[in-house]
């Protein structure tokens, strides 16, 4: 894990007093709420329906065991005893008092956290591969390289105004798990000639206007990486829209220039950029990735696991992924239980996650853009062990990837945004889906709930997508099929007229009673819909 | 409050900018303003002659501004750089980071507050136009030249 040096934690210290300055001013009425705006929304700060939403950065979704611990003491102290993972890998606190939220991100930074750049049109916080430093299919593990972006990014002095927010992940395995393409810029470190550089995909995003990003450049060396990075960013600065806050994500400026003429101007750029000093030395990233380098892992462990208690056993087979090493494994810990709230966990959960941590996977946690958590270095011998007590706390669902597993939006119960509730009707899914063998025989199915057209909940990359709309005051649902996140990245498509909040769920056990008869061999169910087209779906649903 | 801020020597360019425009067809003026949007590269092959680049801020969201800066300094050009428009305290680092090296705000400033942005963060992880050393420089002082 990266620890912060003087330099980071003086960053983050100035930080939390500039903001307590400007929280001050707001709350004796120096500023004006228009005033102030601008400056908490740069700290993560929104004002949502009924109270404050903090928004804390977790780079690149790894944290130790000591943070996990003070976000639930966080949310003990200051929220109503719980906080919700997102799908950027962050924590949000729903329930929080303006005049308390300086002294939050006093103690995050005590333990190395904050809240910068987690709103506003900067460069976010910057995601990766939950299995990052752990899967044996990566050619390096990326994170170090997110830290040097998160340094890079953060107070950057002429990316801070930009015409949109902008989004950056960095994997580095085929195997896509965070989505890497619906970024507006994308890196996927490969290897060539011996040395590691980065293929570069930019303007992907979700939103009203889906698009999968396009390569721009595929390969990029590392000590050129923020140069090339700077490049990119300049030509959107000067060029994104800003007449319209709907096209101003970089995917529209890339979509209307072309992704020819784009990756020309960056080149252009580039060649400028290169002759000025902008890339830190390698020693810089050498430094980073000392943080980084394998732990100690025991060798000799025993490889077998204990089926013997049925319920423990189908966990494994769900919850359970491969590590790199011998004798160990990957915990996924579902945040989804079936009458739950996706991507919720209360603040004792919280605790017995970094307890866990601590014990049994060498300190560390992962959050995973699908609103989950992940131990990722636990003995397979300790396995049982984590599991009655995951079990204890109701964290011990076992549904990874399967159709209760469901990403969704805070929509209309929390967001000002939103049009239409994601979370009961995820619930109301998840109840109609429980039983668990007719999970298992519907097998890998990613569903994913927004509550509005800005796609927070991911609907575009779900094999089943919902979309909440507004229609005469009235919640109605759109379906969406075929879209995916992963490395076969694709858009959703719309099935035709909206439903009611029930009518969806009866238009989803349609579809998928399609998938059952049609599918051929081990057919998941999006490539069942890859073969057989949107038609048959359609004619079941509206038929 | 204050109306004009300096961190120049001497005394601030008076000569009234004309447009990018009028500038680059054949007028003999020595100030310049660039508005949001328009190409900071244009004034390239005159920076000899310049001694004052305004550029406005329509709208302190409106970043444009922000990459002329960096392009004109980057290109070597040393004359007075003007922020103009919705200039606001919390913008100021930033802008003097690109080269900014003036600014005359829609609205004035408190001074006491600017004093307080300036001095507030002691180093920067990026390398700009500012001549400052950021933070990974000063991490690998052996490997950095000059």
């Amino acid at each position: 894990m990266y620890r912060y040096d003087s330099y980071d934690q003086s960053m983050v210290d100035a930080r939390v007093e500039e903001f307590r300055d400007q929280v001050q001013r707001r709350l004796t009425g120096a500023l004006t709420e228009d005033q102030f705006k601008p400056l908490r929304l740069m700290n993560g700060l929104y004002l949502q329906l009924h109270a404050y939403m903090l928004r804390i950065a977790i780079p690149y979704g790894t944290l130790s065991a000591r943070q996990m611990r003070k976000l639930g003491e966080i949310a003990q102290k200051y929220d109503r005893g719980y906080g919700h993972f997102t799908t950027r890998q962050n924590l949000q606190y729903n329930w929080i008092k303006l005049a308390d939220a300086p002294d939050i991100l006093a103690e995050l930074a005590t333990i190395e956290m904050h809240a910068i750049q987690t709103s506003g049109n900067c460069i976010r916080n910057i995601s990766s591969d939950q299995y990052a430093g752990v899967s044996a299919d990566e050619v390096a593990d990326p994170r170090p390289w997110a830290e040097l972006l998160r340094q890079w990014s953060s107070f950057h002095p002429e990316f801070t105004y930009l015409p949109r927010k902008f989004k950056i992940a960095v994997i580095a395995s085929d195997e896509d798990r965070a989505a890497m393409r619906l970024h507006d810029i994308g890196l996927k470190l490969v290897e060539r000639h011996g040395a590691i550089g980065a293929e570069v995909y930019a303007g992907g995003g979700m939103g009203r206007t889906p698009m999968v990003a396009p390569l721009i450049r595929d390969f990029v060396p590392e000590d050129e990486i923020i140069s090339y990075l700077e490049a990119c960013l300049r030509v959107y600065n000067r060029y994104g829209r800003r007449d319209n806050k709907y096209k101003a994500r970089i995917k529209i400026l890339v979509h209307e220039l072309g992704v020819e003429e784009y990756q020309r101007q960056v080149e252009e750029e580039f060649a400028h950029m290169r002759t000025l000093g902008l890339n830190p030395p390698v020693e810089e990233l050498d430094r980073i990735r000392a943080f980084f380098a394998p732990p100690a892992y025991e060798s000799d462990l025993t490889q077998d696991i204990d089926r013997s208690d049925p319920a423990f056993a189908l966990w494994v087979d769900r919850q359970v992924a491969t590590h790199k090493a011998a004798g160990y494994a990957i915990v996924n810990i579902s945040l989804k239980p079936l009458s739950g709230i996706p991507g919720d966990a209360s603040a004792e959960q919280i605790e017995l996650v970094a307890s866990l941590a601590e014990q049994y996977s060498l300190d560390e946690i992962r959050v995973t853009h699908a609103q989950n958590l992940v131990l990722p270095h636990v003995k397979k011998a300790d396995l049982y062990a984590i599991w009655q007590k995951l079990d204890e706390a109701g964290l011990a669902e076992a549904n990874l990837d399967l159709i209760t597993d469901i990403i969704a939006c805070p929509g209309l119960d929390y967001c000002a945004l939103a049009n239409a509730r994601s979370i009961p009707l995820a619930q109301k899914i998840a109840q109609r889906f429980a039983d668990a063998e007719r999970q298992a025989e519907l097998g890998e199915l990613k569903l994913k709930i927004s509550g509005c057209i800005n796609a927070c909940g991911h609907h575009h990359a779900g094999h089943i997508g919902i979309l909440g709309v507004d229609r005469k005051g009235v919640e109605n649902f759109q379906l969406l099929l075929g879209g995916s996140g992963a490395d076969d990245a694709s858009l959703g498509q719309i099935t035709g007229p909206g439903f009611s909040e029930d009518g969806v769920i009866d238009a989803i056990e349609k579809v998928t009673d399609i998938y059952l008869a049609q599918r051929e061999g081990d057919e998941r169910f999006l490539d069942t819909y890859r073969r057989i087209g949107m038609k048959p779906f359609k004619e079941a649903i509206y038929g | 409050m204050v109306e004009f801020l300096s961190f120049r020597d001497g005394d601030a360019a008076q000569e009234p900018a004309v447009t990018v425009e009028a500038f680059t067809g054949q007028s003999n003026s020595t100030a310049v303003r660039i508005e949001a949007g328009e190409d900071a590269r244009e004034l390239l092959p005159h920076l000899d002659r310049l001694s004052l680049v305004e550029v406005n801020f329509p709208a302190f969201g409106d970043g444009r501004g922000y990459s002329a800066a960096r392009i004109l300094r980057e290109a070597g050009y040393a004359g007075e750089l003007r922020a103009v428009g919705d200039v606001l305290v919390d913008q100021i680092v930033a802008m003097r980071r690109c080269g900014f090296d003036s600014f005359h705000p829609a609205k004035p400033l408190d001074d006491e507050a600017v004093e307080r942005a300036l001095t507030r963060y002691a180093d920067v992880y990026q390398k700009s136009v500012d001549g400052r050393a950021p933070i990974w420089a000063k991490r690998h002082p052996e490997n950095i030249d000059g």
